[in-house]
């Protein structure tokens, strides 16, 4: 008996380690599922899922092996109709395993806290139609020592335009328009994002950020590109028959280059730029179900300095 | 509590003149027979599962490959928007109210619902909302397009100019089929809470009574704030009001607002009876009592109380305010804390068990899996800055299908296999089931699992064409799916079969504990020859206390 009991401890023993062994490798995986670390935010935020993979890997994989030792032994021998211990409960258990998830997400949630704080990505700046003190939000938080906001300054300050289906960028110091984005590295960028007609939302995987644009909402959005290269900016919020069309490029390079083509784009004569959306709405498309439903038209391709 | 007549309340033996079921033309008539009805509910609603299937696998289809080449971009924003509405509103709902209907006043010692009448009425709701939504393909224009969200202004674009749109009757049949469950919200709450049999308080209730209980009280305060969006909508789109309309100076985040306010809880609707389910099933095939009986049936209860201040985490990144951010965060976040009891509890109560892997068994235990992958993506979701990168991508497509099919749909299938004999007096095949469950299980993973790579990797929902490093996942997603979908095939195989021909189903084949197993299968007409008096609490596997003072066991 008393050797049985050793065995159980033991067995649980080596469950336990092997449990959290297999968490902490999977953890680190979850880098390697990310896109690359384009934006300062991305680094914040990819630590984050690495913990939060970490954790739930734990907890998966803690249920999954209980059950599953459950499965293995604890089966019905084939003619044993009879029950199983009458066991109702346990207070001390009930009790321990409802502190745990509470304090749990007390820690995920306060983690979570501290990474948002550190983002610094803000919101609405101003809610238009209702005068709501409650939506009247501050939007820029002190930079305080945090990776994030260390680069704060300069701040490059961009327009954002969506409409059904193109992004158009435009740079109020120069007045330059073009349908690519172009970001200084290491630079503060602040995007004031507008929207001409329906709900639209600025997403560009690489750097992990996200916010959708409401019409008749001025919303400033904050970040800091720190990875030169060529990304994809999408729109995330659904946005009608060619929503998967809306899509950038976002080119992120170093403030001289960047200096260079503003030079460069103020020089060009604005031009028709590419729009796919209105190029499949002109063509009869090529799909092998057609059923000819009417679309909204999509918005005329934008006269831009650099249509990329 | 005893049985206390209400005023307005059809008694059962003044209407009832008629035998049990014994033809399939009962099946297709107005009945107020609460079992009739549950099976009525039961068949109906898959039916138009399989319809929302082979949307899904049209999908699927299309995202074989990166271009949009299969279907038009109409076709395809048509598909989505139609197979999100009829899977939520004309499958999983009207199932789950089926299995309560059937199993509700069984479990509690009653001889019908409250309200027969109303009862039966809200049930033919139901196929005159799925005519409606099937209809809209035949419209100028084609279904609606905007996503079963709706959200503003894109559902209020009306290109082809008609009155009557794919979007107009979208939200007729929203709205006929909130007022249908209203309806059923009503009867579940005043059968529970005044039709239990003598004995029965509270805590002797089997707990799929109390996730019933719970969610139809979410349906009460959630349901009108739907429905009250939905006809702001309606009125932007047909009669010119603004509530909603950027254009006019609307504001479409008010929307947002109102849709979630019920659609998150609705989530909960959904989920308590399959919590309910897996509380039944756990026991009987472990033989053991549920392992803290009072705290799991407290935590429905909480489930319930908790999804009412959860919504804006939907709008992280829509307008909302950063306090608004972080308080919906916790909130959010506080979810975990009731489910994680329920988890822990069946977890308990299969251990040390013995147990028997039946077809039942295998579906709640491959749904509790997946369950808990779900509930750990949705703590990742309920997290600010992860909801910011994922928000709106297949991370979230991929979550909620660990949901909706991984716990939902198999909690279902674990229901239907497990009442089969006391609904049909028959048994059926154990091979088929096992079959039915592997195919289903390993569709289910193929199918999901690759959403949450696709997007950690930022692939948005909702689009027809996609970058081409999005491609290998898609094809495994596409191939789970149609797999997922031939696992139907077995299911619907064996149910007909052995509906027809199986074996004849003693009263209780699972030696369950359970007033539903006390009577024979199926039950008769009104029930119980005699009102049963409730002694103990349910789940007394191992104890060797009767149920009752007065029905044999």
């Amino acid at each position: 008996m008393k050797i049985q009991k050793i065995l159980n401890i033991l067995t649980l023993l080596t469950g336990a380690i092997a449990v959290t062994v297999t968490s902490l490798w999977i953890g680190q995986q979850a880098y390697s599922w990310l896109p690359p670390q384009a934006a300062a935010e991305s680094l914040l935020i990819d630590d984050l899922i690495s913990f939060l993979v970490t954790l739930g890997s734990f907890i998966f994989l803690g249920v999954t092996s209980t059950l599953m030792y459950s499965v293995i032994f604890h089966r019905a021998i084939k003619d044993d109709f009879t029950d199983g211990p009458p066991i109702e409960g346990n207070i001390t258990l009930e009790v321990v395993w409802t502190a745990i998830p509470i304090l749990l997400v007390l820690w995920i949630a306060g983690y979570s806290y501290q990474v948002y704080e550190q983002m610094g990505i803000q919101g609405p700046s101003e809610i238009v139609h209702l005068h709501n003190p409650l939506g009247m939000e501050s939007a820029y938080a002190e930079p305080k020592d945090s990776p994030a906001n260390a680069l704060a300054e300069p701040v490059e300050k961009i327009d954002v335009l969506a409409k059904q289906w193109a992004w158009v960028f435009h740079y109020p110091e120069r007045d330059i328009t073009s349908t690519e984005l172009h970001l200084p590295s290491d630079r503060r960028i602040r995007l004031a994002l507008k929207s001409q007609d329906v709900l639209h939302g600025f997403y560009i995987p690489a750097f992990r950020l996200k916010q959708d644009i409401i019409p008749n909402h001025a919303i400033d959005f904050e970040f800091t590109p720190i990875r030169p290269g060529k990304y994809r900016l999408t729109d995330s919020q659904y946005s009608g028959t060619y929503f998967a069309t809306m899509q950038a490029n976002v080119v992120v390079e170093s403030p001289e280059d960047y200096q260079q083509w503003l030079a460069q784009a103020a020089t060009q004569k604005p031009s028709i730029a590419k729009n796919q959306a209105a190029s499949e709405y002109a063509q009869t498309s090529n799909q092998s179900v057609q059923t000819g439903w009417v679309t909204v038209p999509p918005a005329a391709p934008p006269l831009v300095n650099s249509p990329g | 509590m005893t049985n206390v007549p209400i005023e307005g309340i059809l008694l059962p033996n003044e209407k009832h003149n008629h035998e049990s079921p014994t033809s399939w033309k009962e099946y297709f008539s107005f009945s107020t027979d609460h079992k009739v009805i549950g099976i009525q509910y039961l068949v109906t609603s898959f039916f138009f599962f399989l319809i929302g299937g082979i949307f899904a696998m049209v999908m699927r289809g299309e995202l074989m490959t990166p271009e949009s080449d299969l279907v038009d971009r109409t076709v395809y924003n048509g598909m989505f928007t139609m197979h999100g509405t009829v899977m939520l509103f004309l499958w999983t709902f009207p199932s789950l109210v089926g299995f309560a209907n059937y199993l509700v006043p069984l479990m509690i010692g009653a001889r019908d619902m409250a309200f027969p009448r109303l009862n039966a009425v809200a049930f033919w709701m139901v196929p005159v909302v799925g005519i409606i939504m099937m209809g809209s393909f035949f419209v100028p224009g084609g279904p609606a397009q905007a996503g079963w969200w709706s959200y503003p202004p894109v559902s209020l674009q009306n290109p082809t100019g008609n009155l009557i749109n794919g979007q107009v009757l979208w939200l007729l049949a929203v709205a006929i089929s909130g007022v249908s469950s209203i309806m059923g919200a009503v009867n579940f709450v005043t059968t529970i809470v005044k039709m239990r049999a003598p004995g029965m308080g509270f805590f002797k209730m089997p707990l799929f009574v109390w996730a019933v209980f719970s969610a139809q009280i979410i349906q009460l305060f959630g349901l009108p704030a739907l429905t009250a969006g939905a006809v702001m909508l309606l009125l932007d789109l047909t009669a010119g009001t603004a509530f909603f309309d950027p254009a006019k100076g609307g504001n479409p985040v008010m929307f947002e607002h109102y849709f979630w306010f019920y659609s998150h809880p609705a989530v909960y609707v959904i989920i308590l009876p399959i919590f309910g389910i897996f509380s039944e099933i756990f026991p009987v095939y472990s033989r053991k009592p549920l392992f803290g009986y009072k705290v799991v049936a407290v935590s429905s209860i909480l489930i319930a109380v908790v999804s009412g201040i959860v919504w804006v985490h939907h709008m992280y990144v829509s307008g909302t305010p950063s306090w608004m951010r972080l308080i919906f965060m916790l909130t959010t976040m506080f979810v975990s804390v009731p489910t994680g009891i329920k988890v822990f509890a069946w977890v308990a109560t299969i251990w040390g068990g013995k147990l028997r892997l039946n077809t039942p068994m295998l579906f709640a235990l491959g749904g509790l899996i997946m369950f808990v992958f779900a509930g750990i993506t949705g703590i990742m979701l309920s997290s600010v800055p992860v909801d910011v990168h994922v928000n709106n991508t297949y991370f979230v497509v991929g979550h909620f299908h660990y949901v909706l099919y991984g716990t939902v749909t198999m909690g279902l299938y674990a229901a239907i296999y497990h009442w089969f004999p006391k609904m049909t007096g028959r048994m059926y095949s154990e091979s088929w089931g096992k079959i039915h469950f592997w195919l289903a299980f390993i569709g289910t993973n193929l199918n999901f699992l690759p959403m949450h790579p696709l997007g950690l990797q930022g692939m948005l929902r909702r689009v027809a064409s996609y970058a081409p490093e999005y491609q290998f996942w898609n094809i495994i997603a596409s191939l789970g799916g149609f797999l997922l979908g031939m696992s139907t095939l077995p299911f619907i195989f064996n149910m007909v079969i052995s509906w027809m021909q199986g074996e004849k189903a003693p009263a209780n084949p699972w030696r369950a504990i359970g007033l539903e197993w006390m009577v024979s299968s199926p039950p008769p007409v009104e029930n119980f020859e005699e009102t049963p008096i409730i002694i103990s609490e349910p789940y007394g596997y191992g104890k060797s206390e009767p149920l009752t003072a007065n029905l044999s066991e």
